[in-house]
């Protein structure tokens, strides 16, 4: 039991900070960035690259993620999204200019980094073992600790910060925010480079654990999907929430369901349709938007 | 008078330039060859060898003058499509291939992509060279599909059996990726150790492909306490996870696979927690490889930057395509030709060393001579190098 709370609680860690840029992003702009998990595995190239190929410190790796992701949202929000969004009222054209942008992003990640599968050595070597009912190896614990850290950060910079608290006031309703005086177009440029960022940071941290490849970029879109409809689109809390949610239900289903094949996806999937049949909008989203 | 020459002269010049561009144009027909695999995803390497050993091989033969059929010097010309691993991308790329006239074609890498081409292959006279394990793809009445290295149901029992005799391995777990590819080979490689004497204690744990903590996943099978742990049908993604995940769980026992892998990766991936595992290699080893094999090396890692030690395999099924239609030119454009040959066909081996031959095998597995004969290198993995464990041959 103690194995299975740790493997959720670290899963939920990772999940929750993948979730949470994705859910910011939607909550600011609307917009459903589909490019979502290729920005996580670009920020796992671009750490790749600098800790294991030009054989820097991991943090140095981290911050370049962190920082070019940063750069990259911004450049995609002001020279992408905002003129398609100033001039199409439909919601499906920033859905396609997202997939478009996943597209694009697989090809370059493909061109800038190749096809194979990468990984940097292990930042902490050895593993906690309780007499064999809980083994988590350290480096796993650190990941965990700071990825709980980055979250607690984000929310302390959302909550207190004037930044935060103007995004926020976007999220709420966009048009009293402007008319408050809240500057829209920079604090939506803000909040998109944020949300990237957080996903370069989580693959920074994760390249570590589970190396990086091209094709990891789908996948984690939509888990990361997954996850803010358990939690409520565009909540933050709402993302934490579906982030550990998902990481236990996958811990105990891998554990549990392990005899009877790989059914813990299926179980997840169907009790998120019977889930979202009584509350379409999630745990902790409105039923108005 | 003079302007007129001028006039002439420049004339002539140009319809002489235009004549040489012309001679320089009119260089060798061209031989194209298709390659439908993965080149993008998590098994991305494993297509992306098969390309870029064609290209490199390719772009060799047009260097040198190009590859002689019946006197007719050809250039080679590789026309690839990605299939994603998708069934349905797969058999598109076939039916590309077939609208370029193409009738040999390399790929696709996974089961399900091989066996849903098949229909498309065979109604458009296309000889296909899969690396893909199905049985009925290879066994009559299937006649185009020819398996371009060794099957997992041939190398595994090679492998367990070598462990058997020498590690003392008794008990057995397997673990596979919830996909069609590694289920059977888990399938197949669990019959297999039990028909040798083998223990299966644990044969129903899978994974998502996307799965980013193994250690859950691997628990119950390491509380089981196998001896040899096989990562059945494992990409070289997902292999350097499961085999951290298994050793910092406290696996102490031997981790194997019957899929080739990737040095670098699992150097970049797991370190010397990866040392011992054994894989099946690229079929050339430092003691079989010819000048030929190493010049191969050499311009492939000149071309793309960094070698596969999977494109030792990968290397020869153009170099099969090619030495098969030469040894009959009917079958350029004529795969009934090509299928009457590949039964007495035999050439030297150009990439090993020795008398070894082309030829192609298959009669005890599929009745019928329908897989190129590579040799089964099996490698263990030890400091960021494929060290060769022992080598067999596959009929």
């Amino acid at each position: 039991m103690e194995q299975i709370l740790a493997n959720g609680l670290y899963l939920g860690a990772q999940y929750a900070l993948i979730a949470l840029g994705l859910t910011l992003i939607f909550s600011l702009m609307n917009v459903l960035n589909f490019a979502h998990g290729q920005m996580y595995v670009f920020g796992g190239f671009v750490t790749y690259t600098i800790v294991a190929q030009w054989g820097m410190p991991f943090i140095v790796g981290l911050i370049a993620s962190a920082v070019m992701l940063a750069v990259m949202g911004a450049l995609i929000e002001v020279f992408l999204f905002r003129p398609v969004i100033r001039k199409s009222k439909r919601d499906e054209s920033t859905m396609l200019l997202a997939a478009g942008i996943a597209f694009f992003l697989d090809a370059v990640i493909l061109l800038l980094f190749g096809e194979k599968q990468r990984g940097v050595p292990k930042i902490v070597n050895g593993v906690f073992n309780w007499d064999m009912r809980l083994i988590m190896p350290y480096d796993r614990i650190l990941i965990g600790v700071l990825a709980i850290a980055i979250i607690a950060g984000f929310i302390a910079l959302m909550q207190y910060s004037k930044t935060g608290r103007a995004m926020r006031a976007l999220a709420q309703d966009r048009v009293a925010a402007q008319l408050m005086g809240v500057d829209v177009d920079r604090y939506s440029m803000i909040g998109f480079a944020l949300g990237a960022m957080l996903a370069g940071l989580v693959g920074g941290l994760l390249v570590t654990i589970t190396g990086v490849n091209l094709g990891m970029g789908g996948p984690t879109s939509v888990k990361a999907f997954m996850m803010i409809m358990i939690g409520g689109a565009g909540v933050i809390s709402g993302a934490i929430a579906g982030g550990f949610i998902l990481g236990m239900m996958e811990s105990i289903g891998l554990t549990v369901l392990a005899v009877y094949g790989d059914i813990t996806y299926l179980a997840i999937f169907a009790s998120l349709m019977v889930f979202l049949a009584f509350r379409p909008q999630g745990l902790m989203g409105k039923p108005w938007g | 008078m003079l302007r007129r020459t001028l006039l002439k002269t420049t004339a002539l010049a140009a319809v002489a330039s235009f004549a040489m561009l012309g001679t320089a144009f009119a260089e060798n027909p061209v031989l194209k060859i298709g390659f439908v695999g993965v080149t993008s995803g998590p098994a991305a390497a494993w297509g992306t060898s098969n390309q870029r050993s064609m290209e490199t091989r390719a772009a060799w033969i047009n260097e040198t003058g190009g590859y002689d059929i019946a006197g007719t010097k050809y250039d080679v010309q590789i026309i690839s499509f990605d299939d994603q691993k998708d069934p349905k991308r797969a058999i598109a790329g076939m039916e590309q291939m077939a609208q370029e006239g193409i009738h040999y074609v390399v790929g696709p890498n996974v089961d399900d992509g091989a066996a849903a081409v098949r229909p498309v292959a065979e109604q458009n006279a296309i000889m296909y060279f899969p690396y893909a394990f199905p049985k009925e793809l290879y066994t009559a009445p299937a006649s185009n599909a020819v398996l371009g290295m060794v099957a997992n149901y041939q190398s595994g029992p090679a492998i367990y059996k070598y462990l058997m005799d020498n590690n003392g391995v008794k008990k057995v777990a397997f673990v596979a990726a919830n996909e069609s590819d590694p289920l059977s080979q888990r399938d197949s490689g669990s019959a297999a150790a039990k028909a040798l004497g083998l223990e299966v204690v644990s044969d129903s744990v899978t994974y998502q492909v996307d799965t980013t903590d193994f250690t859950p996943v691997l628990l119950p099978v390491i509380q089981a306490a196998p001896d040899l742990l096989v990562l059945s049908g494992v990409s070289p993604a997902n292999a350097p996870q499961l085999i951290r995940s298994a050793r910092e769980l406290g696996f102490a026992g031997l981790i194997s696979t019957e899929t080739a892998q990737d040095a670098a990766v699992l150097q970049e991936g797991a370190g010397e927690l990866a040392n011992g595992f054994i894989s099946v290699g690229g079929a050339s080893t430092p003691e079989l490889a010819s000048d030929m094999m190493k010049e191969f090396v050499d311009r492939y890692t000149k071309m793309f930057g960094e070698y596969n030690d999977e494109s030792n395999t990968k290397v020869y099924a153009l170099e099969y395509i090619l030495a098969t239609i030469a040894a009959n030119p009917a079958a350029l454009d004529n795969v009934d030709e090509f299928k009457a040959t590949m039964d007495t066909f035999e050439a030297p081996n150009p990439y090993m060393v020795g008398d070894a031959k082309l030829k192609y095998v298959g009669m005890t597995s599929f009745g019928q001579k329908r897989q190129v004969s590579v040799p089964l290198v099996v490698n263990t993995f030890k400091d960021g190098k494929f060290e060769t464990l022992f080598v067999a041959q596959v009929d």
